[in-house]
């Protein structure tokens, strides 16, 4: 092997342990990369295999009820290349032994099935038979969280009797990937029950025999999805149209999209942040070698060596330290997806989530290594290049010190001279002081977003179920009631409060823009359900006119004091001109508020409600839950104490292990840069400091000098990363922020403060290890100094 | 005795200034040189007299100022960075001060680094036979003597068999009878491989080994004298 391979080898691994923490922060970026990568890949492709596979519908519709006959019209329907009509209910469910409420949502189905849109996957047992009116088959995340299987029972309160209905098969939808209940956050599979019944049994039991209220289209390639939609509207209409939703916008298909989306930028935004203190660690040691190996270099280029030959020499340390730190990262990123995906297996339900490695990402990872080591290298092998050799082969001319500005505006006299020392040593290698600050900056402003985003949910949490929705349980109507009815239920053993709400299907129109969505109309001055706006204040309803969203403003362009046009989308469907009062800045959803007064006088009707809100006594909770499942009216109950539990259960593991590895990189890129600082200041200042200690100088007084200089660095980062993270934080917010829930943006103290412990720590940890060093300073070595 | 024949090299009215810090400093002022072939040269003087800048000139290490450098038909003046490099690849030998070894290379290693970039070298192995070190192949910079590592150092100037031979203050870091080894390796491969060899140093008894001898002082040449006859090293006294 050529000698100045060796020599490349050789001083590799006299600075193996700089050189691991530098391939160390290379492999944490790198292992995000693959992990975020890989997972969205495989996510992405399941997910195109399975909807492929099954059928999954592109355009959706409800409708109150429509005739059978219309389904050929339908077909009909240029674009349109198949067409399935199905009736889809919701009820309340429950299990021996389990009190909580939970939904039932009932699907109709042909079977034997004949490759219809929306198509499941059975995982055990068997299709209900025809002629077998209680057969059902039960979605798989219901049925492994509250462990049913075929043989197993689940009673369906309908029409307000309670019905037994008998589980034969397990099966999966692409419709319910990601299964969360209306009014949910996050999908709860153990109280959310997809339910496949056989067409008949299901539609006599519900009015629908001859008829339907769901629809489902594919459409054939090159269609116009607006203009089917559009056309699907028109024929829905009569029969209490709800308006028709594309795939992207159905709830599961939308989550899933979303997660896909995130995945994306998380990919590329992380772990740029590890490449660019890895390239800057490199870059800086780099320099330091060459300027260490200065007279060696004169010697090469002496003897013959051309800059190509020197360069590339040079480059080779870099590239193989980020190569290394590619492999390394490559095999933890393939560990934290196997991890990851089993994380997603807990929300998203497919047929088959693998984990799998595409190697066009091993290979992108490589070469993303590869560019981090030559970029790490560049100013580096200028140097070389630069490098006169008769110049080098002289002494260096002593290094350029000033007196720094605190000395200069007179604290000198106080300072004693090693604190002087600290300060000029500082200062007299001000880009590359200025850059380890900024390294170990990114370590805290990493800390600070990743804990900001666990009290950002806190919070979210809190404002939901604390200011927002006060009440217990959420009740809703199989259809308006009379008010009269749900007073009545006041009178139950428990109710301690009712609060009525009415919601309405509508269609707000303002000019040429337009959104459909349910206004809530709730009572004048509400306790239980609140509105409230982002300074947790309650909003009082107008006796007339609308409260919304600002995100609902903005997309109408509407501001306070505008008209807007409602048309109403079910009963006697009227029109009428309504004022925007007020914009709210809620936390969740694009929303339209009004008073139940003034939303009956709208619709010109007496007073029907669809739903209420609840307080209970605790005490009283589960007979009362058993008597309000039976009630005839009531179509579904939500507990909030259930859905807080299990929100509590399940996102709090996860973020926990994300804090977890949050702390671990954030640790690892302060130990790195701190380490990397250090081993080069002990390079340049050695001399000075073994110097010291032959003047009498005691090794804990020379430590100090060189600890300093790094306290210097790290206390000055301290500030510079909470700035960073409060604004990256900042971004991130609004970067994610979307009309379905806008995150609240606060950095709590305990936040900060864990940030700057962390970092501390790990600061202080490479200072003792580079201590002992200082403490094997050879004395002898330095009296040995030529000049 | 020496071959003078005709001439190597050929200086004319070289002049370099060049910047130390914040100070320029005038190494040279209007040298004019000839060296032939197989010449024994020494260039005497003391520290900041120009010496080190005159051999770096001639070695190809730096250029002039001002004024002309030839050697044999290359003109050295206004050479390109990479013709400089090609000329000192192919014939010309250094020997510094301070060795200027690679520490992280053994001393065989040390003259491979040589070997590896030239046509027709010596092998390692021969190269530090001549200079007495064929029981220290394997060792470590750190592992020699200040004395034999100078000569790892000539051993690595000879091996690939240069034309020139340019050494700046071979002794300066060594006492007298590590000293006279060192000078005898040089003086063996003047007189069996015949190359132009040029001595720096400011110790006035090496001169008597030379063919001819420069007095240099304040960047001027300011005496030259030729040496009737040549005293072998172990005859030096410093």
């Amino acid at each position: 092997m050529r000698a100045l391979n060796r020599k490349l080898f050789r001083d590799l691994r006299l600075m193996r342990s700089q050189a691991l923490a530098i391939a160390l922060v290379l492999a944490a970026g790198i292992a995000m990369y693959v992990a975020y990568f890989s997972v969205f890949d495989s996510l992405q492709k399941t997910r195109e295999a399975y909807y492929a596979e099954n059928r999954f519908a592109d355009v959706f519709a409800g409708v109150k009820r429509a005739p059978l006959a219309l389904i050929s019209r339908i077909r009909d329907l240029e674009g349109v290349s198949q067409a399935d009509v199905r009736v889809v209910v919701d009820v309340t469910v429950d299990l021996p032994g389990v009190t909580e409420p939970m939904t039932g949502r009932l699907i109709s189905m042909d079977f034997p099935r004949r490759r219809p849109l929306n198509d499941v996957t059975l995982r055990l047992g068997r299709e209900p038979e025809p002629g077998r009116p209680d057969e059902v088959l039960v979605n798989e995340g219901f049925a492994e969280e509250r462990k049913v299987g075929p043989g197993d029972r689940i009673g369906a309160i309908i029409n307000g009797r309670r019905r037994e209905l008998r589980i034969v098969g397990v099966a999966l939808s692409p419709e319910y990937v990601y299964a969360v209940r209306t009014g949910d956050l996050l999908p709860d599979p153990s109280r959310l029950a997809i339910l496949w019944m056989e067409r008949q049994a299901l539609g006599a039991a519900f009015n629908m025999e001859g008829g339907f209220n769901d629809v489902a289209l594919r459409l054939a390639p090159g269609a116009s999805e607006p203009a089917i939609m559009a056309a699907l509207d028109d024929l829905l209409a009569p029969y209490g149209a709800f308006g028709s939703v594309p795939r992207r916008l159905q709830t599961s298909a939308w989550f899933l999209s979303n997660e896909l989306t995130q995945l994306q930028t998380a990919g590329i935004f992380v772990p740029s942040i590890f490449l660019l203190v890895a390239a800057f660690l490199l870059n800086v040691s780099l320099n330091r070698m060459v300027a260490v190996q200065r007279e060696q270099i004169a010697a090469l280029k002496a003897v013959g060596y051309t800059n190509g030959e020197l360069a590339r020499h040079y480059m080779g340390w870099s590239v193989i330290i980020s190569i290394a730190g590619a492999v390394i990262g490559t095999g933890l990123g393939k560990w934290l997806g196997v991890g990851m995906v089993g994380m997603y297996n807990a929300f998203f339900k497919f047929p088959a989530l693998v984990h799998h490695v595409a190697p066009e990402y091993v290979l992108r990872a490589l070469a993303i290594g590869a560019v981090a080591g030559l970029v790490g290298a560049l100013t580096a092998v200028r140097q070389v290049a630069n490098l006169a050799p008769a110049e080098a082969m002289r002494p260096p001319a002593p290094e350029r010190f000033r007196q720094t500005l605190i000395e200069r505006i007179g604290l000198k006299r106080h300072m004693p001279p090693a604190i002087r020392m600290i300060l000029r040593n500082t200062a007299s290698s001000p880009v590359r002081t200025s850059l380890a600050i900024l390294g170990v900056s990114l370590a805290v402003a990493i800390l600070v977003v990743g804990l900001f985003f666990v009290d950002a949910i806190d919070e979210l949490l809190r404002v939901q179920f604390e200011v927002i929705q006060r009440q217990d349980v959420t009740v809703t109507f199989t259809e308006p009631t009379s008010s009269r009815a749900v007073y009545d239920l006041q009178r139950l053993p428990g109710v301690q409060q009712i609060e009525a709400m009415r919601g309405v299907p509508v269609e707000l129109r303002h000019g040429h823009l337009s959104r459909r969505l349910a206004i809530t109309a709730l009572e004048q001055d509400p306790v239980l359900n609140r509105v409230i706006d982002s300074a947790l204040r309650p909003v009082p309803l107008a006796a007339q006119g609308l409260v919304m969203s600002v995100t609902l403003g903005r997309v109408l362009d509407v501001h306070t004091g505008d008209l807007v046009e409602l048309h109403v989308l079910e009963g006697t469907r009227p029109v009428r001109q309504v004022t925007v009062q007020r914009l709210v800045d809620d936390y969740m959803g694009a929303n339209a508020y009004m008073t139940l007064d003034s939303l009956h006088q709208l619709m010109r009707e007496s007073g029907s409600l669809s739903g209420a809100y609840f307080r209970i006594d605790g005490a009283a909770e589960a007979p009362l839950l058993e008597r309000l499942k039976r009630t005839p009216v009531i179509a579904g109950l939500l507990l909030k104490r259930a859905m807080v539990q299990s929100f509590k259960d399940t996102i709090q593991q996860n973020m926990m292990t994300m804090v977890l590895f949050n702390v671990l990189f954030a640790g690892l890129i302060a130990y790195g840069v701190v380490y990397n600082s250090s081993r080069i200041v002990l390079s340049e200042r050695g001399r000075d400091l073994a110097s010291l200690r032959v003047l009498g100088f005691t090794r804990g007084e020379v430590s100090a000098i060189l600890l300093g200089e790094l306290a210097v660095i790290v206390l000055a980062a301290i500030p510079v990363g909470l700035a960073i993270g409060q604004a990256l934080g900042a971004l991130l917010v609004w970067a994610t922020n979307s009309e379905l829930y806008r995150f609240p943006f606060l950095v709590t103290p305990r936040t900060r403060v864990f940030a700057v412990v962390v970092v501390l720590v790990s600061a202080a940890i490479s200072g003792l290890i580079v201590r002992r060093r200082v403490d094997h300073l050879d004395l002898v070595a330095v009296l040995k100094v030529r000049e | 005795m020496s071959n003078v024949s005709a001439s190597v090299f050929s200086l004319r009215d070289v002049t370099k200034v060049y910047r130390m810090g914040e100070i320029d400093v005038h190494a040279l002022r209007g040298i004019n040189l000839d060296v032939a072939a197989g010449e024994f040269l020494v260039i005497l003087g003391p520290s900041g007299s120009g010496k080190s800048t005159l051999l770096n000139i001639i070695g190809g290490l730096d250029t002039p100022t001002a004024g002309h450098v030839n050697y044999l038909d290359h003109n050295l003046t206004q050479a390109s960075e990479a013709a400089l490099t090609d000329y000192r690849r192919n014939h010309v030998g250094f020997v510094f001060q301070f060795y200027n070894l690679i520490p992280s290379l053994t001393a065989r290693e040390n003259v491979a680094l040589v070997t590896d970039i030239v046509k027709n070298p010596m092998r390692p192995e021969e190269a530090l036979d001549l200079v007495g070190l064929t029981p220290r192949l394997d060792h470590f910079p750190s592992q020699l003597s200040g004395g034999e590592q100078q000569r790892v150092a000539i051993a690595r100037a000879i091996a690939k068999r240069p034309d020139v031979l340019l050494c700046d203050e071979p002794t300066g870091a060594l006492d007298l009878a590590t000293g006279v080894v060192v000078l005898e390796a040089i003086d063996r491969v003047n007189r069996e491989l015949g190359t132009t060899t040029a001595v720096i140093t400011h110790n006035a008894a090496v001169a008597d080994m030379a063919d001819r001898v420069f007095d240099m002082a304040d960047g001027h040449v300011v005496n030259e004298r030729r040496n009737a006859t040549r005293k072998p090293p172990n005859q030096l006294r410093w």
